[in-house]
C-alpha cells in the first residue's frame, strides 16, 4: 500500500510525508478490522499488504505452523503420476540443508498411507529371535542423528553425454539429490537384539507400498552405519520420504534406502528383486552388468550461475553449489572458468560432514567476456569426478545410472547461461 | 562411538571409562559374542575424593548388546503373511502351475492394457524381446531392456508380478494367475514352449539368456574411474 505514491516522491531516507501518511491509514484499517482478520490470512500474505514501513504498523501475530514469505515459492518438479518423482529446486536453496518439503521423492507405486499407531517392523530369516517392532519401540532404542544426502542413483542422466540439452536447470538435471537431518535407530542395535546369526550374509528391506519395494542389502552396512530413520529435519519423517519408518543407507543410492520399510529378513544370499537386477544395475561396455553398486562416487555440481540466471553485469560474481560423495568427506572442490583447461580451489563450508552435502563457494570477477564453468569433486579416497568422456570411456556410452560426471555451464557474453558438459 | 572425552576426570574413573567403552566398542563393531554374558556396561560409582568432575562413560549407558528387551516375538503367522518374496532358488515359489494357454488369458485380461497385447507394446515397460544370439549391448547400444533381453532371474518376475502387478490393483492376482501371467510373459519371450506348465520347478530352473552377464560391483573410490 501506498508504494507507488512514495516511489514517487522518494527523499534519500525512504521516509516522507505521504508515506507515513499512508502508514497510519494502514494502521488505522487494521485496528478497525480487528478480529475479523483471519491469523492464516495474514500468516500466509493472502490479500495482506505490506507497509510501506513495517517499522510503523503492527506487525503479524504469530502462529501455530510457520509459513514462507509469500514471495518465496520454492517448488518441486513433478513428472509422472503415481510412479513418478518429484524433483528438488536446487538453485533456490541456501547452505546444505533441504527443506523437508522440498526433499525429491521417487516412488515406485504411490505414497502410502500408514497410521502410525498401527505400524509394524518385522525382522525374521537368519536370526536367534524373529521379533517384531513397533513405532514406539524403535524409538525407545538408543537413538542415531547425523546429516546424510539422499541421491537417486538415475540422477543427472541428462548430463551423461557430450551434447546435452543446454536448457536445463540444476533442478531439471540434478533435483534427485535432497540432505537431511535423520534420527533413528541403528540397524546393528536392532540386528543384535534379534541376534542375527553369523552367516547371514544379506538381508530383504521391504516397504509397505503398493509396489512392495524390496532390496537386498549386505549384512555388513548395517554393521557400518545403517538406520531405521524415523525423524527427519527435526520433525517426523514426512510421508513422502517413509513414514513413519525408513531404511537409510549413507552414500548409498536412493532406491536402496527402503521407505515404510515392514519387513527384514535375514539370508545368506541377495533375493534377486526387481530393482536391483533389471533395474538399477549398470550395463558396461565389455558386454557385462554391475549389479549391487551401491555406493554414490563423487560428484559436484554448480547451482549459481546457472540455466536460466541471466548474469546482468560484470563484476563479482559468487560461484556456488554442491559436492558430495557417497565414500566419505570431501576433500577439494575444483572450480574452471575456462571448459576444465585450468582450475582454482574452491572454499568449503564447514564442517564438511561424511556422505552429506558440501557447500562450496568460488569468488569471480567476470570480465563479460564467454566463459564455461564446472565444478570437479575430489573425494576422501582420492576419487576424483571424471569427465564424460572418461566415465563412456570406463562403460560405455549408454551406460545406467551413476551419473556423476562433470556438469558445467556456459556464460555467454550476454549474460546468459546455459548447461554445457565439455 | 562419538564424542569419547578422558579429560576431567580422574585416573580410576578414566580406566572404568575405557573398560566401558571396550564393551561398548564391541557392539560398534557388531562383535556381540565379544561382550560376556552379565558383562558390567555401567561404570561403578565415581570416587568422589579423586573426581569432582563428570565421571562414567560418555553418553551414559546402555544395556548389553541384544538385550533391551523391547518389542515382541514374532508370531509364525505374521510371518507367514509378509514373508512372500521369491528368491533366486525359487525358495517361496508357491504350489500351483499354469498352462500357457491359461496364462495367455490371464495375461489378456490383466496386463495386456499396459505391455500390449503380446508384451512388446506400451504404454508401460516392454516385457518381451530377445536380442540377436542373445547379445548384451546395452552399455554401447540402444536395446530394449525386456525380460528376455535383460532379466537374469525368472524367479523375479514371479515375486514381481504377484506382489505389484497388475498395477491398477496390485497384489490382487491368486498364484494360479501369477503363475499364467508368467507364462505368457515367458512364452512371449520364447523361453517356453506353447505348450509348456509354468511350475516352482520350471520358473527356479529355467537358465534366463542374460544370467551371467552380471558381475559384482568393482567400484572402490580412489583415483580409478571405473
Amino acid at each position: 500500500m501506498g508504494s507507488k505514491e512514495s516511489s514517487n516522491d522518494a527523499s534519500e531516507t525512504g521516509i516522507t510525508r505521504r508515506s507515513l501518511i499512508a502508514g497510519a491509514a494502514a494502521a488505522a484499517g487494521g485496528a478497525l478490522a480487528g478480529g475479523a482478520l483471519k491469523a492464516t490470512e495474514l500468516a500466509a500474505g493472502a490479500g495482506a499488504q505490506e507497509a510501506a514501513d513495517p517499522t510503523k504498523v503492527p506487525g503479524d501475530r504469530p502462529q501455530t505452523l510457520g509459513s514462507r514469505s509469500p514471495h518465496e515459492t520454492p517448488e518441486k518438479l513433478v513428472s509422472g503420476s503415481i510412479g513418478g518423482v518429484t524433483r528438488t529446486p536446487l538453485q533456490d536453496l541456501h547452505g546444505t540443508i533441504t527443506p523437508s518439503d522440498l526433499h525429491f521423492e521417487r516412488h515406485h507405486h504411490g505414497i502410502p498411507r500408514i497410521d502410525p499407531s498401527a505400524y509394524r517392523l518385522l525382522i525374521h530369516g537368519m536370526v536367534d529371535r524373529p521379533m517384531v517392532f513397533t513405532l514406539d519401540d524403535l524409538k525407545r532404542f538408543p537413538s542415531v542423528a547425523s546429516t546424510w544426502f539422499v541421491e537417486c542413483s538415475g540422477n543427472g542422466g541428462a548430463g551423461y553425454t557430450e551434447t546435452p540439452r543446454p536448457d536445463m536447470t540444476p533442478q531439471e538435471l540434478d533435483g534427485l539429490l535432497s540432505c537431511s537431518e535423520w534420527t533413528g535407530v541403528a540397524v546393528r542395535t536392532l540386528f543384535e537384539e534379534v541376534g542375527v546369526h553369523d552367516d547371514a550374509t544379506w538381508f530383504l528391506a521391504e516397504g509397505s507400498d503398493a509396489a512392495v519395494m524390496s532390496r537386498s542389502i549386505p549384512v555388513e552396512k548395517a554393521w557400518d552405519d545403517a538406520v531405521i530413520a524415523y525423524g527427519q529435519n527435526g520433525e517426523a519423517i514426512r510421508p513422502e520420504q517413509g513414514y513413519p519408518a525408513r531404511l537409510l543407507l549413507p552414500g548409498w543410492e536412493g532406491n536402496s534406502c527402503v521407505k515404510w520399510i515392514r519387513r527384514i529378513e535375514l539370508s545368506d544370499r541377495p533375493f534377486m528383486m526387481r530393482d536391483e537386477t533389471s533395474k538399477y544395475s549398470d550395463p558396461l561396455s565389455d558386454g557385462t552388468a554391475r549389479m549391487f553398486s551401491f555406493d554414490m562416487d563423487a560428484k559436484s555440481l554448480i547451482t549459481y550461475p546457472a540455466h536460466p540466471v541471466r548474469l546482468e553485469r560484470d563484476g563479482f560474481v559468487e560461484i556456488t553449489g554442491y559436492a558430495w560423495s557417497g565414500r566419505g568427506r570431501i576433500d577439494r572442490v575444483d572450480v574452471s572458468l575456462d571448459g576444465g583447461a585450468s582450475w582454482g580451489i574452491a572454499a568449503l563450508q564447514e564442517p564438511v560432514l561424511s556422505k552429506s552435502l558440501t557447500r562450496f563457494r568460488f569468488g569471480w570477477m567476470w570480465d563479460g567476456e564467454p566463459a564455461h564453468l564446472m565444478s570437479r569433486a575430489v573425494d576422501e579416497t582420492g576419487y576424483v569426478q571424471p569427465t564424460v568422456a572418461e566415465m563412456q570411456a570406463a562403460r560405455g556410452p549408454r551406460s545406467r545410472y551413476h551419473y556423476n560426471t562433470i556438469r558445467g555451464w556456459r556464460v555467454a557474453a550476454d549474460g546468459s547461461v546455459t548447461f554445457a558438459t565439455a | 562411538m562419538r564424542g569419547r572425552r578422558h579429560a576431567r576426570m580422574g585416573p580410576a574413573t578414566a580406566i572404568r571409562v575405557v573398560l566401558a567403552t571396550i564393551v561398548i566398542g564391541a557392539v560398534a563393531v557388531g562383535c556381540a559374542a565379544a561382550a560376556p554374558e552379565g558383562a558390567p556396561t555401567e561404570a561403578a560409582a565415581p570416587d568422589a575424593s579423586t573426581s569432582t568432575g563428570p565421571s562414567g562413560p560418555v553418553g551414559g549407558t546402555r544395556p548389553a548388546p541384544g538385550s533391551f528387551g523391547f518389542g515382541r516375538p514374532a508370531m509364525p503367522a505374521e510371518i507367514a503373511a509378509w514373508d512372500r518374496d521369491v528368491g533366486p532358488d525359487g525358495v517361496g515359489l508357491p504350489p500351483g502351475s499354469a498352462t500357457v494357454t491359461e496364462g495367455l488369458e490371464v495375461y489378456a485380461a490383466r496386463c495386456a492394457v499396459c505391455h500390449g497385447v503380446d508384451g512388446t507394446g506400451g504404454p508401460n515397460d516392454v516385457l518381451a524381446g530377445r536380442l540377436p544370439d542373445d547379445g548384451f549391448p546395452f552399455a554401447t547400444d540402444a536395446a530394449p531392456y525386456t525380460v528376455g533381453s535383460y532379466w537374469p532371474y525368472a524367479t523375479t518376475l514371479f515375486d514381481y508380478v504377484r506382489k505389484a502387478m497388475p498395477f491398477d490393483a496390485p497384489g490382487s492376482m491368486s498364484d494360479l494367475e501369477v503363475y499364467g501371467a508368467v507364462a505368457a510373459v515367458l512364452l512371449f519371450n520364447d523361453l517356453v514352449d506353447d505348450d509348456a506348465v509354468v511350475d516352482a520347478d520350471l520358473i527356479a530352473s529355467l537358465r534366463m539368456p542374460s544370467r551371467d552377464r552380471f558381475v559384482p560391483d568393482d567400484r572402490t573410490g580412489g583415483p580409478v574411474v571405473r
